[in-house]
């Protein structure tokens, strides 16, 4: 029984949250936003006390079914975990708190740090994330744009097509690997990743320790048979104690659903019943999740688009020109989103989850390839720009590094300025009139200007008022010239303008 | 009691199969109840082509005449820019077009990125010399090509391409219109005229040309600026030139609407009347506007079918260009062999359109004009933009939503939603983001190449406007 409810609402909740992730139309976040913002990390994140309570108060009472059934990461391992052989049977291990607890502290220091490179390949929700828009977004998509091949050839607006391209090939990496070990280690071990290493388990854990409800062993009907502890992917019972650690079990229900003479119950705790095994374990592997991590980061492939032109004269009908990858600027400052308020804060607060780069309709966020803020979303003009009507990063994000804000609201946040290269500039060194940018920008930063001071009719060329600029990189995006002969410098700090 | 036993029945139905048999063999005849039948408009007949005669050379010309400016492409995602022409298919359609009676080939230099006159001199080069008529142009619009020399090389290739000795009909190419010199001066169109045809030489070289046999007929093309067309006709009256033809765009919009629609142009009622007066064979171009009269709206192909249900919305407009007497050929840039075989339903024979059909298709012509599309053929002299547009398609697509009537114009009606995504989606299909109207510089390099006088920037910028308004009201 206890085991048909958790597998239902695994299901349920791992679907939604799933398709929060490959959802592109920006329509099912208003439904399913709220399950990103109950993960555990990301309220901790977003400083909201409120989910923090309702989870630890959850935990104590019934237990880590956080585990079981909020957290996508351990539903994807419980997934994973079927494809393991039948025969293969669970065995009970000791508590590894010498891993487990070092990684715990660990992982609070660089938090507390802003060391993002180092605490956000632990955090199960983000490494969750990145698989589902690494790894099932583009399958997503692929199965859309069928149906918009379908749709088109009826003439039909229902499905649309979205270009399916990898928007970092190291956070791709990181991700498949990511899934790869740790459903190795399901398959292999269980709830090994989440028992081990996971720090929301660790947390989770030690509150579930004095849990109220468990699983509890009538030692006067068990015969010490051992058919709970083959089942228990947590490998937490000891059948010759008649224990159950409780720091681990994730109250999947397996054990009682196979017991032959009814001896497992879960339900109200007793005290001596908590009085798991305090033994500490010996090894077994530990290096998993940032294994290799280093190999990924030294190549950064960005894969861009954009930006035509040569110009030729024309001597014959027909044909399109070449267009060319657009070659990203160079920034001293990178750009992050509006409502992210500051870099600090944006790096401070982010899981790198990337559920705001799947989101994002403009092809603007991509994971950063930076060291310092590894693989957390940066913007990138090369494939569009970041469009004054749209604030879906922002109604997204779980965890405050994007803060909510309006369409209003947003048009005000300066998160960057446009700077002018005239050595890219075609008026300046080609003399074609052009003005793409001053045409396209939203907030009238960009006016244009005689190239001769002296003479009226000499090539125009842009002049930027960075007091008005937003950085909304519509200049950038647009300029012909490649690289662009404007493009946008981040804030450190928004301001509003 | 009514008894049919099974016998009779077959025999009944043995006698239906003949009867739609005998209509299938049947396209033809000027029995109108025959000629729009469905089933008669499959299989055109090879030996009902109307024929016009030049009085200049007496050749017995096809009413319909090959345009071979739209070729067919092997598709090939991978070669978006440049997909390589199917030659394969271009020799099935001309043998079958002649094979049909179709003698009159069109073909230019600077048409299909220049390959054009290649890819038909293969396939005419496979017939007699005698069974076909190919026409060709001095295409000479860049200032690179102004020089004597350089013009001259065109008509040699020309010749070379077509694998031919002589030409059947040369054109001056699209005379009237305006240019940019090397130096980036835009010239007028009578400046320009004179840089491509007169300072250089050229027309005098093509006149001795035509002398030597080189050429069997010379005239020109005309688009633009009416002075150029007048003063040409002048100096044909005046003897100083003779033009064996001429070649005007010709439509039942043209016909009295050519200038509303862009002030720059002349109706097609003048142009004819000023060749009819003098005997000078007219050449009929976009007799269908790049298939803008094929793809009609719904309301206006109700009425077409109401009068002729069987015939094709294109027809009307191939009847309407064959019918004046002093037409040589009408040219269809024929790309699917669904094109041809449709075609030559029409023009084999050609029924001419009555009195009371011309003043339906002037009354058509009005409400066309009102949807004011932009007046875009996709002939692509415009192409390839240097910032990498797809002007054509562009424009195709915001008269495409004209004509779907999903123009999202006015916010406060319902149905503004759907057709906003529509457009939106339907812009994005039709045309890759990169290419889009916002990243058009308004440079003006396509501006003097657009025979329709289209001021491309221009409406770039008003349709750019108008989608980023439609994005702006918020996403999805």
């Amino acid at each position: 029984m206890l085991r048909k409810i958790r597998i239902t609402m695994a299901t349920l909740s791992m679907l939604c949250i799933t398709l929060l992730f490959l959802d592109f139309t920006g329509v099912l976040h208003h439904w399913l936003g709220w399950l990103a913002k109950v993960q555990f990390v990301p309220a901790i994140l977003a400083l909201n006390f409120a989910v923090i309570a309702i989870l630890v108060v959850l935990t104590f009472i019934f237990g880590r079914i956080y585990c079981s059934v909020i957290c996508p990461l351990g539903i994807m391992q419980d997934i994973m975990a079927r494809l393991r052989f039948k025969k293969k049977k669970h065995q009970f291990t000791t508590e590894k708190k010498w891993l487990r607890y070092p990684i715990l502290i660990l992982f609070i220091v660089a938090m507390v740090c802003g060391f993002g490179a180092f605490w956000v390949f632990l955090e199960p929700y983000g490494s969750f994330g990145r698989i589902a828009s690494n790894l099932l977004q583009p399958i997503y998509l692929w199965l859309n744009n069928i149906l918009a091949g379908i749709a088109e050839h009826y003439e039909s607006y229902m499905f649309y097509d979205k270009e399916i391209w990898i928007r970092s090939l190291p956070t791709f990496i990181v991700a498949a690997a990511t899934f790869f070990i740790i459903s190795a280690m399901a398959i292999n071990g269980g709830r090994t990743y989440c028992n081990t290493i996971c720090p929301v388990g660790t947390v989770l854990g030690f509150v579930s320790r004095f849990s109220l409800f468990g699983i509890r062993i009538d030692k006067d009907k068990c015969k010490q048979c051992g058919a709970c502890v083959r089942k228990c992917k947590s490998s937490c019972i000891d059948v010759k104690t008649m224990t159950v650690d409780y720091s681990r079990c994730v109250v999947c229900g397996n054990c009682t659903g196979n017991c032959k003479f009814g001896a497992l119950h879960y339900g109200m705790m007793t005290k001596s019943s908590h009085n798991a095994d305090e033994t500490s374990g010996k090894d077994n592997k530990n290096d998993n999740v940032d294994d290799g991590r280093r190999a990924f980061l030294t190549g950064s492939v960005m894969l861009a688009t954009t930006a035509a032109l040569a110009q030729t004269q024309k001597k014959v009908d027909g044909g399109l020109a070449v267009i060319e990858d657009k070659i990203s600027p160079v920034r001293n400052t990178p750009i992050t989103p509006p409502g992210s308020l500051s870099a600090r804060n944006f790096q401070q607060r982010c899981t790198a989850c990337q559920l705001c780069v799947a989101e994002c309709p403009n092809q603007v966020l991509v994971p950063s390839t930076d060291l310092t803020h590894f693989m957390q979303p940066t913007m990138s003009y090369d494939k569009g720009y970041c469009r004054s009507e749209c604030n879906r990063c922002s109604q997204v994000c779980p965890t405050g590094a994007i803060r909510p804000i309006s369409q209003e609201e947003k048009t005000s946040i300066q998160i960057g300025h446009a700077v002018w290269v005239k050595k890219n500039c075609l008026p300046a060194t080609e003399g074609i009139s052009c003005g793409n940018c001053a045409r396209h920008c939203p907030t009238g930063a960009i006016q244009m200007i005689p190239s001769d001071p002296n003479d009226e009719s000499s090539p125009l060329i842009p002049a930027v008022n960075t007091a008005v600029c937003i950085g909304c990189g519509a200049c950038e995006n647009l300029c012909p010239a490649n690289p662009s002969a404007i493009y946008v410098e981040g804030h450190e700090q928004h301001r509003e303008i | 009691m009514i008894e049919i036993n099974r016998r009779q029945f077959l025999q009944t139905l043995g006698a239906g199969a003949v009867a739609s048999s005998a209509l299938l063999a049947a396209c033809k005849g000027k029995d109108e109840q025959i000629q729009t039948t469905t089933a008669a408009k499959q299989e055109p007949p090879t030996d009902k082509m109307t024929m016009r005669v030049n009085p200049n050379t007496g050749d017995s010309v096809s009413i319909l005449g090959y345009g071979m400016m739209r070729l067919p492409v092997i598709e090939d995602p991978d070669n978006e820019g440049a997909p390589p022409f199917d030659q394969e298919m271009i020799n099935k359609q001309v043998d079958y077009a002649m094979a049909h009676g179709v003698n009159y080939f069109d073909t230019s230099p600077a048409y299909c990125r220049g390959e054009s006159e290649t890819c038909t001199g293969i396939a005419l080069s496979r017939h007699p010399r005698d069974k076909y008529f190919v026409a060709t142009k001095m295409s000479n619009f860049s200032p690179e090509t102004w020089s004597a020399e350089a013009s001259q090389e065109m008509f040699y290739n020309s010749l070379k391409y077509l694998q031919v000795d002589y030409l059947d009909y040369l054109l001056l190419h699209a005379i009237g219109g305006t240019s940019r010199d090397l130096e980036g001066n835009d010239l007028d169109s009578e400046a320009t005229f004179n840089a491509r045809y007169m300072d250089n030489g050229i027309l005098d070289w093509l006149v001795e040309q035509k002398q030597a046999g080189k050429i069997r007929n010379l005239g020109f093309s005309y688009h633009g600026d009416i002075k150029i067309f007048d003063m040409l006709l002048r100096w044909h009256d005046e003897g100083r030139y003779h033009w064996d033809f001429v070649q005007i765009e010709l439509n039942y919009l043209d016909w009295n609407f050519a200038n509303e629609i862009n002030g720059s142009n002349t109706d097609a009622v003048y142009l004819y009347g000023e060749l009819e007066k003098r005997g000078i064979p007219a050449v009929i171009m976009e007799p269908l506007l790049g298939g803008r009269l094929a793809n009609v709206p719904d309301f206006i192909l109700a009425k077409m079918k109401a009068r002729r249900p069987e015939d094709s919305v294109a027809s009307w407009a191939f009847r309407f260009a064959g019918t004046p007497k002093g037409v040589l050929t009408v040219l269809s840039g024929m790309t699917y062999m669904e094109h041809l075989r449709e075609n030559l339903c029409t023009f084999a024979p050609l029924d001419p359109i009555s009195a009371d059909e011309d003043t339906f298709l002037l009354d058509l012509a009005n409400d066309i004009y009102n949807l004011h599309e932009i007046p875009c053929t996709a002939c692509k002299y415009c192409m390839p933009c240097p910032y990498g547009l797809n002007i054509p398609d562009i424009f195709q697509h915001y008269n495409k939503m004209i004509k779907e009537g999903n123009m999202p114009n006015n916010p406060e009606r319902a149905e503004y939603a759907k057709k906003r995504k529509a457009f939106l989606v339907g812009y994005d299909r039709s045309v890759p983001r990169l290419r889009q109207a916002d990243h058009c510089i308004g440079c003006g390099e396509c501006q003097s190449h657009c025979p329709q006088s289209i001021k491309i920037p221009e409406e770039m910028r008003k349709i750019d406007e108008f989608v980023e308004n439609l994005k702006k009201e918020s996403f999805v």
